[in-house]
């Protein structure tokens, strides 16, 4: 066995109720590329933000080399020699690269930089590695990859001998993600050690020694590169979680919404390649697939807010233009957007304001041109009663309410009107066990009343439990249909790898 | 056509645009250097004003004219202070709580020289300093004359902008303050304190803004009245961008904007039939072209007016 350089010892991290890391422990090795797997809320930023000293933990410790690190200190923990790759670089656009890596490096109060000395460590360090960029090139003048290299360079400057990067290849085209894993694969051959964190299957597979999956802020499972497979990996990152409502058989009604061949091109990116979909009355269309292959992108186009490029779209049979929002509202499309705070609520505002804000226009909310306050707030507290929203009544500033509450308001608002279709974009997701099981209540209670729900969603259990029909969903490309009655996680797992995608072609 | 050569000429143009540039060095370094980390510090004209009276006041008591200067710079270095307390702490608009310093810094120090100098007929004055002669550079033929118009306060403002360049790019410190100025989550993360240098900065720039204002009081005139910094503080603040943000074009920037105020004083008497409003007016346009042709290209930096919380990006 390899000398351990690094061991995290029953770390625990809470915010207010969540627990976000929960006894977390694991051992990194000298040479060696850990991957830490796991979805989003997982708990893998903070960990590595412990890590780093940029949080303290609320029980464990660090050892660093057998030695303890003082938690929340980043000073201490560059000192020590582990350098952060954000995934967010930490970088000046208007300073050259050579500035950017030796800010912080020298005594504050000498007289002179030495920058000659620095531009030789830089030059010397960037041939080791193979990090070719030129130390007084302005950093705003290099390509993102580039950035990367110097946000890789300036750890490296600092003398670190492990290496810590937060979804490095988020930000990246394939050809720079093969470059930045053949440079990591070097720097662990020079006997660098280093963890990135990631939630893409691929790259997990193709760069990491070890993985460490972690899911509810907890370490489920450890594998050897080699003796793992995607679907595995997969299943162990989404898991299998508590009961949840039952899905009663119930028969479906007329297609509402259909897609055929649609894509969406963004910036000459494809988001979403010619997907086909047939949405029906009372049935849910579950969309599954790890987060960032295309889900925004799709939730956005149902909601009105992104153009297609190509394909048709049908709603209740007739082939329609693009829709705006206003459109949706009209035509009896609810929405539960992904990013409740960003685009689902607006926090300033009372509860009641936003229960209204897209029916304001509506005559029985206005009187004269003017809001009639009496009625809205009547319409809101309908919503606070019937889906039990807690925290809080009409006139409460939003921002107030929890997570799920917010969520419950959100998902009030839509069904209340009782709408013909709801597009619901990751609807549990950072939810506790009690609101999740109230939000999936609710959307079966929707497909009995008849109306159609496309849920997407990265959570397996979550897709099993309500959907009726399942598409997966990778790279912008959608699989054909299965029904829920007949796949297990296991066949999921190979869905979501992309599976499907061989036995076509 | 003559007329102009021979305005250009006289060494009398020359030392006037020495004085006149002084305050403005002073003032646009020391806003050059708040925003360099970071702070638009438009509490200048305030400051300024307060220095020139601070500066008065403390000569006027019997201070000799140096200690006048740091009286000044002091002075000024309080008000830095809180501009950096309301801006830097507590994270309020940079806009806002400079223009209530300007006023506030203003018409207090209207309200102290009232309260310590009684209201007379002729406003009371003091020495201000004598113009020095430099061995060796007094003798040159044309220079010479032109430099030994001035007083040490303006020999001080050129090699404090060779100084500021100094620092400012070549030390370590200058490159925190810089990375400030870009990045402060960035500096943050390579163990620079962004606060610190923030108080730092502002702090240090409002003393010398202060002492700009001294300036006026303690050498190119001799009595302090509340009126006199005269928008000079915000032609400091256009001039940070017209110099990009770099002493040494700061010191081109003012001597530039000085050359056109002596050109037009003198332009204003020596052609007739045009109203004196017109070339009064030719320095402020001039500069307005200057500002469009060189603040295109200028690099503004990138953290200039937000304010820095930790943990938060």
């Amino acid at each position: 066995m390899t000398e351990t350089v690094l061991e995290i010892d029953g770390v625990s991290k809470s915010f207010g109720d969540n627990k976000a890391n929960d006894a977390i422990s694991m051992t990194l090795a000298r040479g060696e590329i850990v991957a830490l797997l796991g979805e989003n809320g997982a708990g893998k930023t903070t960990l590595m933000s412990i890590l780093f000293g940029h949080y303290m933990p609320d029980e464990g410790c660090i050892r660093f080399s057998g030695a303890d690190l003082p938690p929340g200190r980043p000073r201490a923990a560059i000192h020590a020699g582990i350098g952060m790759v954000h995934q967010h670089f930490s970088l000046a656009p208007n300073l050259t690269v050579l500035e950017n890596v030796m800010t912080g490096t020298e005594k504050l109060w000498s007289l002179r930089s030495e920058a000659g000395r620095a531009r030789a460590k830089l030059k010397a360090l960037a041939e080791r590695f193979g990090l070719a960029v030129d130390p007084d090139a302005r950093l705003g003048d290099l390509s993102v990859g580039e950035q990367q290299r110097v946000e890789i360079l300036k750890a490296l400057y600092n003398d670190a001998r492990i290496l810590i990067l937060d979804e490095p290849t988020a930000v990246l085209t394939n050809l720079e993600a093969e470059t930045l894993f053949g440079t990591l694969k070097e720097m662990a051959r020079q006997g660098l050690s280093l963890i990135f964190i990631s939630h893409k299957l691929d790259e997990v597979m193709a760069a990491a020694d070890r993985v460490v999956v972690l899911r509810g802020g907890k370490v489920v499972a450890e594998r050897r590169a080699a003796e793992t497979s995607k679907a595995e990996l997969a299943e162990l990152m989404v898991g299998h979680r508590v009961a949840r409502p039952i899905r009663e058989a119930h028969e479906r009604g007329e297609p509402v919404l259909e897609a055929a061949a649609v894509s969406v091109r963004i910036d000459g990116v494809d988001r979403l390649k010619e997907v086909s979909f047939r949405l029906h009355a009372g049935e849910i269309l579950g969309i599954i697939g790890v987060s960032g292959n295309g889900q925004a992108a799709l939730a956005s186009l149902l909601s009105g807010t992104l153009a297609r490029s190509s394909g048709d779209i049908l709603l209740y049979g007739e082939a329609i233009g693009n829709l705006s929002v206003a459109d949706t509202v009209a035509s009896g499309i609810g929405r539960i957007p992904e990013d409740r705070t960003r685009e689902g609520a607006i926090g300033e505002m009372a509860v009641w304001e936003n229960a209204v804000l897209e029916r304001i226009d509506e005559p029985r909310f206005s009187r004269r041109g003017l809001v009639d306050r009496a009625a809205a707030i009547a319409f809101a507290e309908t919503i606070v009663r019937d889906f039990d929203v807690r925290g809080g009544g009409a006139r409460t500033r939003t921002r107030l309410l929890s997570g799920g509450n917010m969520q419950k308001l959100i998902l009030g608002r839509n069904l209340a009107e009782r709408p013909r279709i709801l597009i619901a974009a990751q609807p549990a997701r950072g939810l506790d066990e009690g609101a999740v099981a109230a939000v999936h209540a609710r959307i079966l209670e929707a497909r009995k009343a008849g109306t159609a729900v496309l849920l997407i969603s990265e959570d397996l259990d979550e897709v099993i439990g309500l959907a009726d029909r399942i598409q997966a969903i990778v790279g912008g490309r959608l699989s054909p249909p299965v029904s829920a009655d007949e796949v297990d996680a296991r066949a999921l797992g190979l869905m979501m790898a992309g599976a499907w995608k061989k036995e076509a072609a | 056509m003559s007329i102009v050569l021979d305005i250009i000429a006289s060494a009398g143009l020359w030392a006037a645009v020495l004085r006149i540039a002084t305050p403005l060095i002073f003032g646009t370094l020391g806003a050059l250097l708040c925003e360099r980390a970071g702070v638009l510090n438009l509490g200048i004209e305030g400051i300024m004003t307060f220095g020139a009276m601070a500066g008065w006041l403390a000569v006027y008591h019997g201070a000799d004219l140096w200690t006048g200067l740091l009286v000044a710079a002091l002075a000024g270095g309080v008000f830095g202070l809180l501009h950096a307390a309301l801006t830097v702490t507590l994270g309020l608009s940079q806009h806002v709580s400079g223009l209530g310093v300007t006023l506030f810094a203003s018409s207090f120090s209207y309200y102290l020289f009232r309260l310590i100098v009684p209201l007379s007929g002729s406003p009371p004055t003091i020495e201000p300093f004598a113009p020095v002669t430099v061995p060796g550079l007094a003798d040159l033929p044309f220079v010479g004359p032109i430099l030994s118009a001035q007083t040490p306060p303006t020999y001080l403002a050129l090699l404090l902008a060779l100084l500021l360049a100094y620092v400012v790019f070549r030390t370590p410190l200058g490159l925190a303050i810089r990375m400030t100025g870009e990045n402060p989550h960035a500096a943050e993360a390579q163990g620079v304190n962004p606060m610190a240098v923030r108080y730092g900065a502002v702090i240090v720039g409002s003393a010398l803004m202060a002492v700009g204002g001294a300036f006026l009081t303690l050498s190119a005139f001799n009595s302090f009245f509340p009126t006199m910094v005269q928008g000079r503080g915000w032609i400091c603040i256009a001039l940070v961008v017209f110099a990009s943000w770099r002493p040494g074009r700061a010191l081109f920037g003012a001597l530039l904007f000085a050359f056109f105020d002596a050109f037009q004083l003198r332009l204003q008497t020596a052609v007739d039939g045009v109203p004196y409003q017109v070339f009064l007016m030719t320095p402020y346009i001039l500069s307005i072209v200057a500002l469009c042709v060189m603040a295109r290209r200028a690099r503004v930096p990138q953290a200039l007016m937000q304010p820095y919380r930790r943990g938060e990006r």
